[in-house]
């Protein structure tokens, strides 16, 4: 196929603050636009399409090609690129980013320029793209689109008089949005004859075609039969196939060429091969420098992933491992606890990919699993010099050989209407938040910066936030080095027995209140047996909490004649049910919830 | 031949209790006369069952069955009659609220074959009956109790109830000497439910007003008090809540906890006729032969003679320790169960938290 004029492509994404409507926008672009040219149309690669569909393969909605017909009556390429919406994953967001010319920034017309708002159009100026504003939700009674114009202009200093007023749930005004696409982001650049150099921004494991990269080409061409190589992993492949996104399929086509965006297939058994912000080149004729900006991404959250059943321990190491595939992100190595058996140790970007990698395994591969409280990873510095990296508290050394430790902090900006301040500065207090100022950005709100230690947001920050701003507040955060403070690890014992899996680390002036918390919290989880239990919080041996579960008195239906039968066994099944998400530590029944806890000390 | 039992539904009452959650209501004249009618018609829609079974026990439940004219009982009975072979000796229990019957009815009653009576009587104590929400007194209670005995009813039960709001434990024990004292062949004593979609749900479900209910240490020792009250007075517990004088016992709510076939008549009530329990109207639903031997032994350990080793291989042709050996020994172990040469039953513990130990015999 003839080269695509590079002067009708349009590389853009999306960014908005979260319920800001980028989604919807996404739909109506890609509703109101075609999937081919009209050229492309008569080459019948329909018959490809439809094979693609036989065998089911989706993709991720992680970019869509569509086609545009202008107002010039020129049609134009838009290729969309959708950036994770979670500061969890802001190194996909940069990569994501890294592979457009401009982005659209969604703004909601009621609620004005929000934190991640900022932030996100930050990271779209850190990389020179063309920030194009739009102002969506302008059919709310609340929508004030002229106070949010000037908030644009104000308080990000872009242009935003003509930003087109939509309402992409109505599809309202919609079609200023794709015009002003053509005119404001510019076409791409890029030598096509020049060494491959192409970026990738995502990839995929398909059990059909293997590894699937997601890329947009800065220079040279790139077709069926190019050797590659992945400039930071150095893993080579031949291409089996290019092509591009349409809406849930991949479109073959002959060759990708600087400018464009699409994806390659190649003989990659393994997604970590192709790690996202690497760049891609041609083994025989290699550019001379890869793009900028590429990182390992690490993870920042550990937990112990177990089987519910320990007889599935097998069954959850694949399915990590088909996941690894897919996230590179994602890291897992095996542990033991006494209570709970054989499982994993996992790291995450976050807790949502925490909790989305969770959700995964217990949908996708119909897993049950007991996870364990996260934690962030300590630094120990021992008296003989070691310094470890610790992930799980039960590896805590003995604290006589312990000098000090440091933990993980971040800088956090929260953005908050000025009658919340107040809350919001205790609520960071209390979080062993250090203040580093205010400023308003308008009269009724206002950017607080704080340093924060990662281990007292990981939990449940956001919730807290949310809750004592009755919703208004809104957070970011970047990770800012490590401190040393002063760490205990507090072990819980039930039934005077330690689980290890209950243990964690906790900042030494908090401890006695959260050994209280985690007492009372596992008294409510942990239903009543047969016997009395008691639940213990110790420091270094040394008990500083106490609760007991009363022994199970009495579980008995009085009555059970003809017509209660099966309502019995209903009754019965339920209770048996209930005991198959216990964990039996020693020999008392733990609920697998229970060991999550310490999630939610802060709970009221 | 096989044996069945029937149990006959009446869905009437003069006024709901606040603890009741059977299928019951008021009604009207016309109303029963019309459900006796189709009743009837039920019954005999049955001839091809009937010809295969003898029937051991018939129990007419409720409701208040006893709001029903000795007419219209009759009516029913001659529907079972004329469709079903009545064993000479079978079991006929009739419920009875005190204060709905005369003793013209209950004459009328005796004449058709009713021998046994099964009177609602729940508190001796007034205050509780209002609690409850009953529509007697005590002593119209023993007013129809005396009418009974003169017309020549010789096996009588009682219901009675612990733990009504606000009963102490003196209550209790007070409730049991006094009826005990009238020496009724039968006792069941309950401990009070509260039933979701009852008056007595919204106002103590869920940990609501717990203050005003006995506690469960009290609750606990109210149970224990009444075998040892009652077996003082010659009543021996047979089921978990249940106590008769010797040859007393309800065979047929024992069938029940044996698995004895039985055929439910009336709107709502429940059938287990070829291992297929089901609803009145309902498809029947064939069990497992797991979801059977579950049964044997939930609805058995309710017994306190237990579920018998030999019957259960007798049953399925495999041997309890093959299926349950595990579960019996954990129990065991525990303290929960008790396993003897042929009988495996509750312990005492084991009474108090048989829903647990229940729970273990689902396969």
């Amino acid at each position: 196929m003839a080269g695509i004029d590079q002067s009708k492509i349009r590389n853009f994404c999306i960014v908005a603050h979260i319920d800001h409507g980028k989604s919807t926008l996404a739909d109506r672009i890609i509703e109101q636009t075609g999937l081919l040219t009209s050229r492309e149309m008569q080459a019948q690669v329909l018959d490809n399409m439809d094979l693609e569909r036989e065998r089911g393969i989706t993709i991720k909605a992680q970019a869509v090609r569509t086609v545009y017909k202008a107002k010039d009556g020129e049609e134009y390429i838009f290729n969309l690129i959708d950036t994770p919406g979670h500061v969890d994953f802001n190194y996909e967001v940069s990569r994501s980013l890294a592979a457009c010319d401009g982005a659209i920034l969604v703004v909601d017309a009621a609620q004005g320029v929000e934190a991640q708002t900022l932030a996100n159009v930050y990271l779209a100026l850190d990389h020179d793209l063309d920030v194009m504003p739009v102002i969506n939700k302008i059919d709310l009674p609340s929508a004030e689109p002229d106070r949010v114009m000037e908030e644009i202009e104000d308080i990000i200093g872009i242009e935003a008089h003509d930003a087109p007023l939509i309402s992409a749930k109505t599809g309202l005004n919609v079609d200023q949005v794709l015009e002003q696409i053509v005119e404001k982001i510019p076409a791409p650049g890029g030598d096509p004859k020049a060494p491959l150099k192409a970026l990738i921004f995502d990839s995929l494991y398909d059990s059909y075609k293997g590894v699937i990269v997601f890329c947009r080409l800065r220079e040279g061409t790139v077709r069926k039969g190019t050797k590659i190589r992945m400039m930071a992993t150095g893993a080579e492949a031949d291409v089996v196939e290019v092509g591009y996104f349409g809406a849930g399929q991949f479109i073959p086509c002959d060759e990708l060429e600087a400018g464009m965006v699409g994806y390659i297939t190649a003989s990659l058994k393994n997604v970590g091969d192709t790690r996202v912000g690497d760049t891609i080149t041609d083994a025989a004729n290699p550019c001379e420098e890869p793009l900028p900006g590429y990182k390992k991404v690490n993870p920042m959250v550990y937990c112990g992933l177990y089987p519910a059943d320990g007889a599935k321990y097998p069954d959850l190491r694949d399915a990590l491992e088909k996941l690894q595939l897919n996230d590179a992100s994602l890291q897992f190595e095996p542990e033991t606890s006494i209570a709970l058996g054989f499982g994993f140790r996992c790291g995450f970007l976050g807790l949502l990919h925490l909790e989305i990698i969770q959700e995964r395994l217990e949908r996708e591969y119909n897993l049950d699993l007991v996870t364990t409280a996260p934690g962030v990873i300590y630094k120990v510095y021992k008296t003989n010099g070691d310094v470890i990296e610790l992930t799980n508290p039960s590896n805590l050394p003995d604290p006589s050989e312990i000098e000090y430790m440091e933990e993980p902090m971040v800088k956090a900006e929260i953005m908050v209407t000025s009658e919340f301040i107040g809350t919001i500065m205790d609520l960071c207090q209390e979080r062993r938040g250090e203040y580093l100022g205010m400023e308003y950005i308008e009269e009724t709100r206002a950017v607080l910066h704080y340093r924060l230690p990662l281990n007292e947001i990981i939990y449940d920050f956001f919730d807290a936030l949310k809750s004592r701003s009755r919703g208004y507040a809104s957070f970011d955060y970047e990770m800012d080095g490590y401190q040393r403070s002063e760490l205990v690890k507090l072990d819980i014992l039930v039934n005077k027995e330690e689980v290890d899996a209950l243990s964690f680390i906790v900042h030494a002036d908090t401890a006695y209140e959260r050994g209280r918390k985690m007492c009372e919290k596992l008294k409510e989880e942990i239903p009543r047996q047969l016997f009395e239990i008691p639940i213990q919080a110790a420091i270094g041996g040394k008990i500083i909490a106490r609760e007991t579960v009363r022994a199970m008195r009495k579980d008995v239906l009085a009555k059970c004649y003809g017509g209660d039968i099966s309502r019995k066994r209903k009754l019965l099944e339920k209770q048996k049910e209930g005991k198959k998400r216990m964990r039996q530590v020693g020999n008392v029944e733990i609920p697998q919830k229970a060991f999550m806890s310490v999630l939610k000390l802060d709970d009221k | 031949m096989r044996l069945l039992e029937l149990y006959i539904h009446i869905p009437f009452c003069k006024k709901k209790c606040k603890y009741c959650d059977f299928l019951s209501g008021p009604s009207t004249a016309d109303e029963r006369e019309s459900y006796v009618k189709s009743l009837c018609q039920d019954i005999r829609s049955y001839a091809h069952l009937a010809k295969a079974c003898r029937v051991i026990s018939i129990f007419v439940g409720g409701g208040t069955p006893s709001t029903l004219t000795a007419f219209q009982m009759q009516q029913i009975f001659s529907a079972v009659r004329d469709t079903f072979v009545v064993e000479e000796n079978a079991e006929i229990t009739v419920e009875m609220n005190p204060g709905t019957v005369d003793r013209e009815k209950l004459s009328g009653y005796k004449k058709c074959g009713i021998n046994r009576l099964s009177i609602g009587l729940q508190s001796t104590k007034n205050r509780e009956l209002q609690i409850l929400g009953r529509i007697h007194t005590y002593e119209e209670f023993l007013e129809t109790y005396h009418m009974a005995r003169a017309e020549g009813f010789e096996n009588i039960n009682v219901d009675l109830m612990s733990a009504i709001p606000g009963q102490s434990l003196t209550d209790w024990e007070e409730n049991l000497k006094t009826v005990a004292e009238l020496a009724p062949e039968h006792i069941s004593a309950y401990s009070l439910i509260m039933e979701e979609g009852t008056p007595f749900y919204e106002e103590y479900g869920e940990g609501r007003h717990a203050d005003e209910l006995p506690d469960e240490e009290t609750e606990r020792k109210m149970y224990w008090r009444t075998k040892e009250i009652l077996s003082k007075y010659g009543y021996e517990r047979y089921e978990i809540s249940n106590y008769a004088k010797p040859g007393y016992a309800c065979r047929h709510n024992i069938g029940y906890w044996e698995r004895t076939e039985y055929l439910g008549i009336g709107t709502g009530a429940a059938s287990l006729i070829n291992n297929s329990r089901f609803n009145y109207g309902e498809e029947p639903e064939k069990l497992t032969v797991s979801a059977q031997m579950e049964e044997t032994m939930f609805l058995g350990l309710r017994m306190m003679k237990g579920v018998s080793k030999i019957e259960f291989l007798k049953m399925y042709g495999e041997s309890m320790e093959n299926v349950y050996g595990n579960v019996i020994r954990d129990m065991e172990q525990k303290g929960l169960l008790e396993d003897g040469e042929d009988f495996v039953k509750l312990t005492d513990r084991g009474i108090d938290v048989s829903n647990y130990v229940m729970s273990e015999f689902l396969l």
